[in-house]
């Protein structure tokens, strides 16, 4: 059973003319974490709020072909179900962050669920140690950081404890600092929790590192799929669907070329600092240090 | 915080959430005033000036292009200011022309401006700002949510002004941006200035830009892991990088 399966999927909002989604197929495995990448208008946003059945649920139009979750066809499932299943986190995290401590604001979903009181505070302390912010029970969300505030909208979708998690550009509003602290979250949502995680993107320079698979779209179209080394050996296909690509894809791409000898396929700083030393400068340096 | 900007610069000045960065900006055309010390803007105390005056020399286009249009059409959203200005039909419409073109609108120039794209809006905005005629533009986070694409196009657009003589200061926490068009950078964190030199310089030192909750662009990160092969900290550039690479590997041979 895959996490999410689309198929032939078209969706057209109610009152435009586009449609924002034309025809998309795609798999998720369980475990999976697919990176969607896509300039503003490709239909990222869209693909997220169908994986969790707000559209067509809460969002109307037209919708022709099957998006299945989990094996059931979001179709015949409520919102209120699914979100047990699948966890959604938006672009700014003041959409959706309303109360007046933290931990009202990760016990409140489980608390509609009417889960029971100890298990709801054992849910709060399991998501905020995950997204690293145990101790910040009492604090008012207001009073955070943007990538504090984000980190908390994560653990309020993680304490329905959903079998997938969805982000639609969560750095979207964050200083490079707030960008570290959150990716570091999902970094570990993939290394330690194995959880099956859809991320849409318009910046794959952090992402790119953790990711199972690149998925491009475009024009509500699907145009290319692949694990993030093979994609990054052609920058090119980044800037075709208006996506910036990654500084250090570049810097891969343009040693490859200028020395016939190397191949360079690195997508974190680290790799590249090996390969780099290991096959280029290994013979300077030495002698002045 | 003690600051000079020479007219014609184009003038970064950084920091993360919370910063200070957008304070410091609103104190340039009076938006807000200083508890203690001065402001100087043209040459002349902005103390004694008001907003109004002060938004002849310096423009403000907000982060949020939606907080300043609203309009029925994208020409009477650029005319809005000149007209309050006291501006002749006359001038008004040669304003409107001028900014129109400045910013590639004509083509939009009847629409509602709320019903465009965000990179539209965003183009909007500024260009009402344009049309004030300002000598300094100010512009808080310009690319925030625009794409490669829609941000390559609006840069475009500021440096052709930036060159026939607007000085711009470019307020955000984009490091690629930053090293790719400004020429000058401040670092603000906790309403101070950790730093104000070219990006190389400013990029030279990850510590000070970490206390300002920034973080230097990978590029150069790795620059930094290499500078024990002899490859310089101050690499703001994919090109650049791979050139020191090649220059550094030949002299090895």
């Amino acid at each position: 059973m895959k996490a999410l399966s689309m198929r032939d999927v078209r969706f057209k909002y109610l009152g435009s003319e586009r449609w924002a989604l034309d025809g998309i197929s795609i798999d998720v495995e369980k475990g999976e974490f697919v990176t969607v990448l896509g300039s503003n208008g490709s239909g990222k946003s869209t693909l997220c709020m169908l994986a969790n059945g707000l559209i067509p649920h809460a969002i109307k139009g037209q919708l022709e072909g099957k998006v299945e979750v989990f094996g059931e066809d979001v179709l015949m499932r409520s919102v209120a179900e699914l979100s047990t299943r699948v966890g959604i986190v938006f672009q700014e995290p003041e959409s959706q962050l309303f109360c007046m401590s933290v931990e009202e604001e990760i016990a409140f979903g489980p608390e509609n669920l009417s889960v029971p009181r100890e298990e709801i505070r054992e849910r709060v302390e399991w998501a905020l140690e995950l997204v690293g912010m145990k101790g910040y029970n009492d604090r008012a969300p207001s009073s955070l950081s943007g990538g504090q505030k984000q980190r908390v909208a994560i653990a309020a979708a993680l304490s329905m404890r959903p079998a997938m998690l969805v982000l639609d550009e969560p750095a979207y509003a964050l200083d490079p600092v707030g960008r570290m602290e959150l990716y570091s979250v999902l970094r570990n949502l993939k290394r330690k929790h194995g959880m099956t995680v859809i991320l849409a993107e318009r910046d794959p320079e952090e992402a790119i590192e953790f990711s199972d698979r690149l998925v491009l779209m475009k024009e509500g179209r699907v145009v290319g799929a692949g694990n993030p080394r093979a994609i990054m050996r052609s920058p090119d296909r980044l800037s075709s669907i208006g996506v910036s690509a990654p500084q250090l894809a570049e810097v891969a791409a343009l040693l490859s070329k200028s020395l016939r000898d190397c191949d360079f396929s690195f997508i974190s700083v680290d790799e590249a600092e090996d390969e780099i030393v290991r096959s280029v400068l290994s013979g300077s340096g030495g002698g002045r240090h | 915080m003690n600051l000079d900007i020479r007219a014609g610069e184009f003038l970064a000045i950084v920091g993360g959430n919370g910063s200070g960065k957008t304070t410091l900006a609103k104190l340039f055309n009076g938006l807000l005033r200083p508890t203690a010390g001065t402001v100087t803007v043209g040459g002349r105390p902005a103390s004694g000036r008001t907003v109004a005056q002060l938004a002849r020399i310096v423009g403000y286009a907000f982060q949020n292009p939606d907080h300043q249009l609203f309009c029925s059409s994208v020409e009477e959203e650029i005319g809005f200011g000149p007209r309050n200005l006291g501006c002749t039909d006359a001038e008004v419409a040669s304003r409107v022309e001028h900014a129109i073109e400045a910013m590639d609108l004509n083509h939009l120039r009847k629409q509602p401006p709320l019903s465009l794209r965000l990179g539209d809006r965003r183009r909007v905005s500024i260009a009402s700002v344009i049309a004030m005629s300002p000598r300094v533009l100010i512009l808080d986070e310009p690319t925030t949510g625009l794409d490669a694409a829609e941000t390559k196009d609006l840069m475009a657009h500021i440096c052709k002004l930036n060159r026939e003589g607007s000085t711009i200061v470019l307020i955000t926490h984009d490091m690629k941006l930053v090293a790719e068009y400004a020429a000058r950078v401040v670092v603000v964190a906790q309403g101070r200035i950790l730093l104000d030199s070219d990006p190389r310089g400013a990029f030279s030192d990850p510590e000070i830009l970490r206390q300002s909750n920034l973080e230097p662009p990978p590029v150069t990160l790795l620059a930094h892991r290499l500078s024990a092969h002899g490859i310089p900290k101050d690499v703001v550039s994919p090109q650049e990088l791979v050139l020191r690479i090649l220059m550094e590997r030949g002299a090895g041979r």
